[in-house]
């Protein structure tokens, strides 16, 4: 049958014929770079329809129907839009860091590529602190966005990446107690040993209520790690006009775009490796049929179902909720979420320790 | 107690939120509720009084109702209409006011609807037509007495 | 003095809040003074569309210059239109006849409910929640389906005439306001759920732009920011016009003064006005909708005002007559203005997030403000 941890084996073993070991890693760093350039230019194509066809729907909308089938091509006339456009840079800049911003948002969230297995075997860098190397990475978004707030030259910019900068360095520490529950439940970091511990039941339903606990604040934490509404404090369209990117015109403006919709894919892939069993299948306990029957749908599709669930749910807070103030997301993080997620996680431990989960 | 208030917070808040996800996810489940209209393809049928631009009544034989008494161009706040008149000769031989060129000025019009109730003969009315954009804004600017046009007998 | 370009002595920064930005509802243009998030500062620059509408009227006739009101406040145009209706009325002292008077009031009242619909809509974009908007939009195209049939437009309808109104109602009005007001009784609670009762809701607008009832009157605020502070200000009630002392309604009053009072008073003046039009609807006299009039209207010389309550508060006409076809001199007070000016002194010391909430509580209608 075909996998495609066979196919990533067999490109493995025939560069490695062909090619000395170092030439051979060195092309497949490109095979994989192409790759994820592509799967970026492919999520960010299906994020945003998809993002606008749910909108349409919570609105009692039809959203774009026009261009391709039931506006699918949609996504691409604005790509092509935004690239004919021109990328202006504002007179008292500063140019270089103007320049530089996007590239490092788009950097970081390339980087948090690599950990995440996309089914069995079929991981970029199975590296053994995956989910530290996760949390690690993530924070430095925070670093081009600061930067395109600054070097803009703008007020509103300024404004917007001081939020942003509040909120992600709040944020970041419920989302990595969060995780840490998970991490002290499976006993390891590694990606592929989390997701090979679910393979009898997922963690959302092994883990009692803390892992329940655990994955609210987690989805919250992300949401506002991301700027998304209603969280979207970088942005807040109705105060700062476009916060952080407001200078941004043309392609620069499409990266941090299409960096925003890869950072909740990312997030989400992760949510759903811990909380969700990753490309594991729906599997029950020590119910050998019905386990079997599940493993017949490949763990690409399981993959991206969690994920797209998770986005979706995102997609969902953003349609329906006001945004906070920055003071109130700020408290929300200081007096409910940390102090509840640290508790969590002292609950989580006794669990672990006395093996009191399935 | 502290605890009590605070967990009841926390319980409420989530409520509230939750309520929110149910309506809009109703809606998204439910794409019957779906109010969007698709203009060029389905177009809506307007009212008979809607008001959408001023056009002058002609009859099958081209004959108009309209006797030139300027009400309409007194009646109008914006100086919308225009009408040149001249001097027909009628078959006893006298000289008699009639219309020559009823201008209409369609992007000066408020659309308020006074020249038609200040038209003695009825001889103006309301189309509607809503598409009016044009490339050249002096296609807004029109006659409406159609060419050849003239005054239908019987009316004074 | 300033330092440095947009920056005060004290190291504040100076933000133009529009005349072009997303929370302004038009071209408002705020000149903000900022201490971080914190709004020292807030000046109203006005002007960018002044079209001079006072100096306008007094080269129209009193037929004429009605429809230039609606373009005042475009969202109660119909309520503008009565309002200078009355006062040609007042000065000539024409009866309008009981079946022109109720259809007025039916119709103001459907204005009302629209115009506090949009402002529903517009309020949750301005504190982030983009979905309310669409499903106000919702209701209050049924409202405009409604006067399109009737009045022949959607939005400044021109339907009012010295004398009662333009032209009878359509056969179909009675059903459609019927199925309107069903419509509007089985929606009307998904807007508390949606926006009302949402805890985000009420964390952003309570306490927030806080303005004391002496302070609202001192501003010369009025409709729903005054009532928001429990001041009695409905000139409906005050004094009833065109046969508002014969229906039964509620004046909608709040105590706190804050952003919250006021986006109450206006979800409960929607419930009050669906009361009015439920009222009247099936009960609308027989006879003439408008009284007979002269072709050439002239007020006497003397001075003439009247005031209606429109959706954002009282909208006062003053003529001043010499007896010609045209006005003297015209002046309107329109509600939007005076609101806007109590804006620094409810904003001053809070975040911009909570200026943003408060702007839209407001319900500003630059036209209205800026004439």
């Amino acid at each position: 049958m075909f996998s495609l941890e066979s196919l990533a084996h067999n490109i493995d073993l025939g560069l490695n014929n062909i090619f000395p070991p170092t030439v051979a890693l060195l092309s497949e760093m490109v095979i994989i770079g192409v790759g994820v350039i592509a799967l970026f230019a492919v999520l960010g194509l299906v994020l945003v329809f998809m993002e606008r066809k749910v909108s349409a729907y919570m609105q009692i909308r039809k959203g774009p129907n026009r261009v391709g089938y039931q506006g699918f091509a949609q996504t691409a006339a604005d790509t092509l839009k935004l690239v004919l456009k021109e990328g202006l840079t504002p007179d008292g800049a500063d140019k270089f860091l103007f320049n530089l911003a996007p590239f490092i948002v788009m950097i970081v969230a390339m980087l948090l590529m690599a950990p995440i297995a996309f089914t069995k075997g079929f991981q970029i860098w199975d590296i053994n602190i995956g989910v530290l190397y996760i949390s690690a990475i993530s924070s430095l978004s925070v670093i081009g966005i600061l930067m395109a707030g600054w070097a803009s030259n703008n007020k509103y910019s300024l404004i917007g990446a001081m939020r942003s900068g509040a909120q992600i360095v709040s944020y970041e520490l419920s989302a990595g107690l969060a995780i840490l529950a998970m991490v002290v439940l499976t006993g390891s970091l590694q990606i592929s040993e989390i997701v090979a511990s679910q393979q009898n039941g997922w963690w959302i339903f092994k883990g009692h209520i803390p892992a329940v606990i655990s994955f609210i604040i987690f989805i919250i934490a992300v949401t506002a790690e991301t700027n998304r509404a209603p969280f979207d404090m970088a942005e807040a369209e109705s105060e700062l006009t476009a916060g952080f990117h407001t200078e941004y015109s043309g392609m620069r403006f499409a990266f941090f775009f299409l960096a925003e919709y890869v950072n909740i894919f990312i997030v989400c892939a992760i949510g759903a490796t811990l909380y969700f069993g990753g490309w594991m299948p729906f599997h029950v306990g020590t119910w050998e049929a019905f386990n079997h029957v599940m493993d017949f749908i490949p763990g690409v599709v399981w993959f991206f179902g969690k994920t797209f669930g998770l986005i979706f749910l995102i997609m969902w807070f953003r349609w329906t909720f006001p945004r906070l103030r920055i003071d109130q997301l700020l408290n929300l993080e200081w007096t409910y979420l940390l102090p509840i997620s640290m508790f969590n996680l002292l609950l989580m431990t006794i669990i672990a320790i006395n093996g009191w989960y399935f | 107690m502290f605890i009590v208030d605070y967990i009841k917070d926390v319980y409420n808040g989530v409520t509230s939120l939750l309520k929110g996800m149910r309506l809009t996810g109703y809606y998204f489940v439910h794409p019957k509720e779906i109010i969007t209209q698709e203009y060029p393809e389905v177009k809506q049928v307007l009212p008979e009084r809607f008001k959408g631009e001023v056009v002058m009544r002609h009859n099958e034989n081209n004959e108009h109702r309209c006797t030139g008494c300027t009400a309409c161009e007194l009646a109008c706040p914006n100086a919308t209409i225009k009408i040149v008149t001249k001097f027909d000769i009628t078959p006893d031989g006298k000289k008699k006011k009639a219309l020559d060129v009823f201008v209409y000025h369609l992007e000066l019009c408020t659309m308020c609807n006074l020249c038609i109730v200040a038209c003695p003969t009825d001889a103006i009315k309301m189309a509607q037509t809503f598409e009016h954009s044009v490339y050249d804004r002096t296609e807004l600017t029109k006659v409406l007495n159609k060419p050849g046009s003239k005054l239908m007998d019987g009316v004074e | 003095m300033i330092e440095e370009v947009g920056t005060t002595t004290e190291g504040d920064l100076i933000i133009n809040v529009g005349p072009q930005h997303p929370s302004t509802h038009g071209v408002l243009h705020l000149v903000i003074t900022l201490n971080g998030e914190t709004v020292k500062k807030v000046e109203p620059h006005l002007g960018y569309i002044h079209r001079s509408i006072e100096k306008m009227c007094e080269s129209l006739s009193y037929r004429q210059f009605i429809y230039v009101t609606s373009r005042m406040d475009y969202l109660s145009s119909h309520i503008n239109n009565q309002g200078c209706a009355l006062v040609v009325e007042k000065g000539l002292q024409i009866e309008v006849p009981e079946r022109g008077k109720v259809i007025r009031v039916l119709m103001a009242e459907l204005t009302r409910i629209a115009s506090h619909l949009l402002w529903w809509g517009a309020m949750g974009m301005d504190i982030g929640a983009f979905t309310p908007f669409f499903h106000a939009f919702r209701e209050r195209e049924a409202i405009n389906d409604i006067m399109e049939e009737t009045c022949g437009a959607r939005l400044t309808m021109n339907y009012v005439v010295p004398g009662g109104v333009m032209a009878d109602i359509h056969p179909n009005f009675q059903k459609k306001v019927n199925e309107f007001i069903k419509l509007l009784k089985s929606k009307i609670d998904e807007y508390y759920i949606l926006l009302t009762g949402n805890i985000i809701l009420q964390e952003r607008l309570k306490g927030v732009g806080v303005i004391s009832a002496e302070d609202a009157i001192n501003f010369g605020c009025s409709g729903p920011v005054v009532r928001a502070c429990g001041v009695k200000s409905d000139i409906r009630k005050i004094a009833p016009y065109d046969g508002y002392e014969k229906v039964k309604f509620d004046e909608v009053f709040e105590t706190a003064g804050d952003s919250f009072a006021r986006y109450m008073v206006r979800m409960n003046e929607i419930r009050q006005s669906l009361s009015i039009v439920e009222q009247l609807i099936d009960n609308i006299p027989e006879g003439e909708f408008q009284a007979k009039t002269k072709a050439v209207l002239k007020l006497p010389k003397g001075e003439f005002y009247s005031r209606v309550e429109t959706a954002r508060g009282e909208f006062g006409v003053y003529i001043i007559s010499e007896g010609g076809l045209t006005p003297y001199r015209i002046k309107f007070r329109s509600p939007g203005f005076s609101n806007l000016a109590a804006l620094h002194h409810m904003v001053k010391g809070s975040k911009i997030a909570d200026m943003v909430a408060t702007m839209g509580t407001l319900d500003l209608v630059i036209p209205d403000i800026d004439r």
